[in-house]
């Protein structure tokens, strides 16, 4: 050790020695700062491909608000000539019966993104709420949850849906309740295991301990603390939702027309693509709604990767 | 034994010579320096101490001395010589070579870093065969013998085994065995009994101390614990804040430290309470008997009884029933027989029978003040919820009953608007006392609160517990397996083993022979800071 450096340790160390303090100790954090300056540095450093699926979903979102405005002509308006080919009038052509394909691409937007959103909502207060109550409890209402749970995930989703639309009708609002159920199935399962990590913890013990309720230990306890993971799962829950309705809508008991809808658009237009060989645009039509439901999920996946990675504390760098 | 001296050396050549090292580590978006330009040198055969507290830059210099920087660290610049190799000019291949095969690593938590998958004897010999030093035959008979002098049981048929199946203090001896297996150089023991109870903490020193002089192994012992490094080493280097303080023979520097800051490490362990006698019983356990899921019996027939304003101490190793009675008193496990009686009323057995008064009563503070705080909260929320819950204050009288709670702990308002991850571990747990302050109790349980601590925070908290109970005669159930925690703190000592007391009684009464058989091995296993102390302490279970 040279002697320049030691006298340099020793005058620091000097100085350090001062009174001991609980306030001076060094903390692990030493710059605060406001949810907002976190936001904007995290997002500075977002990947391209968070920042592709990012504007996509802001211009989904976009065209969704103002699908009336953006779109040619109305949702349910008929024209004189069906399967009208690309170009003109129509950027897209017409449908089976006459209706604008381009104009209820943009509705559809609207419809089927709303739907699915009101879908995984609902299933994530179905799902969210009874898990943390499993997780809390832990006694027979969580076996008798969890046991019921398996139950329904036993039966295949998309046909236990179809039975159950052809029992109740397909009205909006039973669809939009049927699949929250079925799908809160998977909200239930993840929610109750993060929970349960953070259960165990002792700020959760010591909350019982003051006497807390358990509406208090959910909410302010717990929740705060689970909610990286459910927001990611909410994300990839309203992708799988939204496929769910446009197979639904597919095979003929989603949404009901003349609402517009990706799912039904592809397989009312399904024919086209036998005419492939005479017109290859006039085969497209139907793959446009499948291309918007593809690019919508993938842009979502993208994002819930990237938030994913942000949350967990993944560090890449070696 | 194949070798029982190392072929490529002699004792007393440079073999690890570190010059000027800087380290920087990643952490909030930019790099720091943690490291600031420390050398150490290092030669065959001996065995460094390195001391400081967390954060001081030990482990981070430990395996700077293998030519490694952990994920988000970096060696900025200096010079690291292992036996004439340049270290920081090697490539990653090259250096991992050299890794398992000259250079071994003990981490501190071995239960963590063996694969549970696989049989110990196969785990012990990996390095050595994989890296060519011998043949699979040979190192597993090697083995044998390597598990034999670390006075493991069975030293032919426990290496069959699986990590779950021994103990672990028998695990941190494999992995002490695993690390000699190749005949390394240099081992680097980072922490390697630290998550130990103190008596199986004698079995492992003796027995790592033994092998590494037998095979003229160097070592670097890292550890927090002075009198542990003062069995171990042969000379000690105290680190803070990335530097050097000082660096003397481990019996000079006990005996005469230069730097204040070593002595203020050394000072720690003679805080001491007089004892006060007192028979106003605030809290009495009655002939308890308490068990998990109605099978396993941990507490058989306790009775302690815990008199007003005074301290009563809680000793035992791990699984001696010392969280399970502060768990039966707070109403977390109700006892299968028995009774806690509060104030001369007997309490509910479980949570859900007991008013808000009797929860407000009794209060508990945790080990880990990290996991004991919700982290999406701010102090204000942690300490103003109980003012709220309890009290009913709200808006500006909890406020400033929550800026009086801080600066009765030392703290000031700055700290209202923190969350914990912003806090050192000495502040968090200041913050849980607040918290437990708030609900104005008679009775605190304290479980393990310094046990996660640096010496001098320790300090810091022993201090400020002993004074509010002279300030407002709090009642403490101190649970601790530090015997100099103990002294510091406490009035009266219950001892606990097997679910059963032992002994109880006032401090002097129990810290003066004679002892019951157990409490004499807990009291005797105790490090001291002597550096003879682990010598004599073997010389004398060897007559008994």
């Amino acid at each position: 050790m040279s002697t320049t450096s030691d006298q340099m340790s020793e005058t620091e160390s000097n100085a350090q020695e001062e009174a001991y303090s609980a306030a001076g100790e060094v903390g692990m954090q030493r710059v605060r700062r406001t949810r907002w300056q976190r936001m904007r540095i995290s997002l500075s450093k977002a990947p391209l491909s968070a920042w592709f699926g990012m504007i996509v979903i802001a211009a989904y979102l976009f065209t969704a608000l103002f699908a009336p405005l953006l779109a040619p002509y109305g949702e349910a308006e008929v024209f004189a000539t069906p399967f009208a080919p690309w170009g003109g009038d129509h950027v897209f052509g017409t449908d089976q019966i006459g209706r604008d394909v381009f104009s209820r691409l943009i509705y559809g937007a609207r419809n089927t993104m709303g739907i699915a959103l009101a879908t995984t909502i609902l299933s994530f207060i179905i799902g969210g709420g009874l898990g943390l109550v499993a997780a809390i409890n832990r006694s027979w209402l969580d076996q008798f949850l969890s046991r019921f749970v398996d139950v329904l995930m036993a039966i295949p989703s998309l046909i236990f849906a179809l039975m159950l639309l052809s029992i109740f009708g397909s009205t909006i609002t039973s669809l939009i309740i049927i699949i929250a159920v079925l799908d809160s199935t998977r909200v239930f399962r993840l929610t109750r295991s993060v929970a349960i990590n953070v259960v165990v913890m002792d700020y959760v013990e010591a909350a019982k301990l003051r006497g807390e309720g358990l509406g208090w230990v959910m909410r302010k306890e717990i929740l705060p603390n689970i909610m990286p993971p459910l927001v990611a799962e909410f994300g990839l829950r309203f992708s799988f939702v939204f496929l769910t309705i446009a197979a639904l809508s597919f095979l003929g008991l989603g949404i009901q027309p003349p609402t517009a809808d990706w799912g039904s658009m592809v397989r009312d237009n399904a024919s086209l693509i036998q005419f492939a060989q005479y017109d290859l645009t006039a085969a497209f039509t139907p793959l446009l709604p499948a291309a918007a439901i593809a690019l919508l999920t993938v842009a979502v996946n993208f994002v819930v990767d990237w938030f994913l990675h942000q949350t967990s504390g993944l560090r890449d760098d070696h | 034994m194949t070798t029982d001296e190392n072929p490529r050396g002699e004792k007393g050549d440079v073999l690890l010579d570190m010059r000027d090292i800087r380290i920087d580590g990643f952490s909030d978006e930019r790099w720091h320096e943690i490291i600031k330009g420390v050398d150490l040198t290092l030669k065959r055969g001996e065995v460094m101490g390195l001391i400081g507290e967390s954060g001081a830059g030990k482990s981070t210099l430990g395996k700077a001395a293998m030519g490694y920087a952990q994920p988000g660290c970096k060696i900025k610049s200096g010079t690291i010589m292992f036996d004439g190799l340049d270290l920081m000019a090697m490539s990653e291949p090259e250096k991992q070579a050299l890794w398992g095969s000259r250079i071994a690593y003990v981490a501190q938590s071995a239960a963590a870093s063996f694969n549970p998958a696989h049989r110990l004897i196969n785990q012990t010999v990996e390095a050595t065969v994989g890296h060519n030093v011998s043949g699979e035959a040979e190192s597993k008979l090697d083995a044998v013998n390597l598990y034999e002098a670390l006075q493991l049981p069975n030293p032919d048929s426990i290496g069959d085994r699986y990590p779950h199946q021994v103990s672990g203090g028998q695990l941190q001896r494999i992995m002490t065995a695993m690390a000699m297996s190749p005949r390394p150089d240099l081992i680097i023991f980072d922490e390697p009994t630290t998550a130990l109870d103190v008596t199986t903490q004698v079995e492992v020193l003796v027995a790592m101390r033994d092998i590494v002089e037998k095979f003229n192994t160097a070592a670097i012992y890292i550890t927090h614990d002075l009198a542990v490094v003062a069995q171990m080493a042969d000379f000690i280097k105290v680190l803070r804040y990335g530097e050097e303080v000082e660096e003397a023979e481990t019996r000079k520097m006990l005996a005469e430290p230069e730097m204040d800051y070593t002595k203020s490490l050394w000072s720690v362990r003679a805080l001491e309470k007089p004892e006060v006698e007192s028979d106003d019983i605030v809290l009495k356990i009655d002939g308890v008997d308490a068990a998990y899921g109605n099978t396993v019996k941990v507490l058989h027939d306790v009775t302690i009884a815990i008199p007003r304003g005074r301290t009563v101490a809680v000793v035992g190793e791990s699984g001696s029933g010392k969280s399970t009675t502060a768990r039966v008193i707070t109403g977390l496990l109700p006892p299968m027989k028995g009774q806690v009686t509060f104030n001369g009323q007997p309490l509910p057995g479980d949570l859900e029978s007991r008013n808000k008064d009797q929860l407000q009563r009794i209060q508990m503070i945790y080990q880990m003040a990290d996991t004991a705080m919700n982290p999406r909260q701010t102090v204000g929320e942690i300490i103003g919820r109980p003012l709220e819950f309890y009290h009913g204050l709200r808006g500006s009288a909890r406020n400033e009953r929550i800026s009086e709670l801080l600066k009765l702990i030392e703290l000031d308002d700055s700290f209202i608007d923190r969350l914990p991850s912003e806090l050192s571990g000495g502040q968090k747990q200041r913050i849980c006392i607040a918290r437990a302050l708030a609900a104005e109790p008679d009775v605190i349980i304290c479980d393990e609160v310094t046990s996660a601590l640096d010496q001098i925070v320790q300090e810091g908290i022993l201090r400020l517990l002993l004074r509010l109970q002279k300030e407002m005669g709090i009642t403490y159930l101190f649970i601790t397996h530090d015997i100099a925690v103990v002294k510091a703190i406490s009035d009266e000592i219950v001892v606990m083993f097997q679910g059963k007391v032992v002994e109880q009684g006032l401090k002097s009464e129990i810290l003066t022979p004679p002892h019951p058989d157990y409490t004499q091995l807990l009291l005797s296993s105790v490090p001291e800071m002597d550096p003879d102390w682990l010598d004599s302490l073997v010389a004398e279970r060897a007559e008994a």
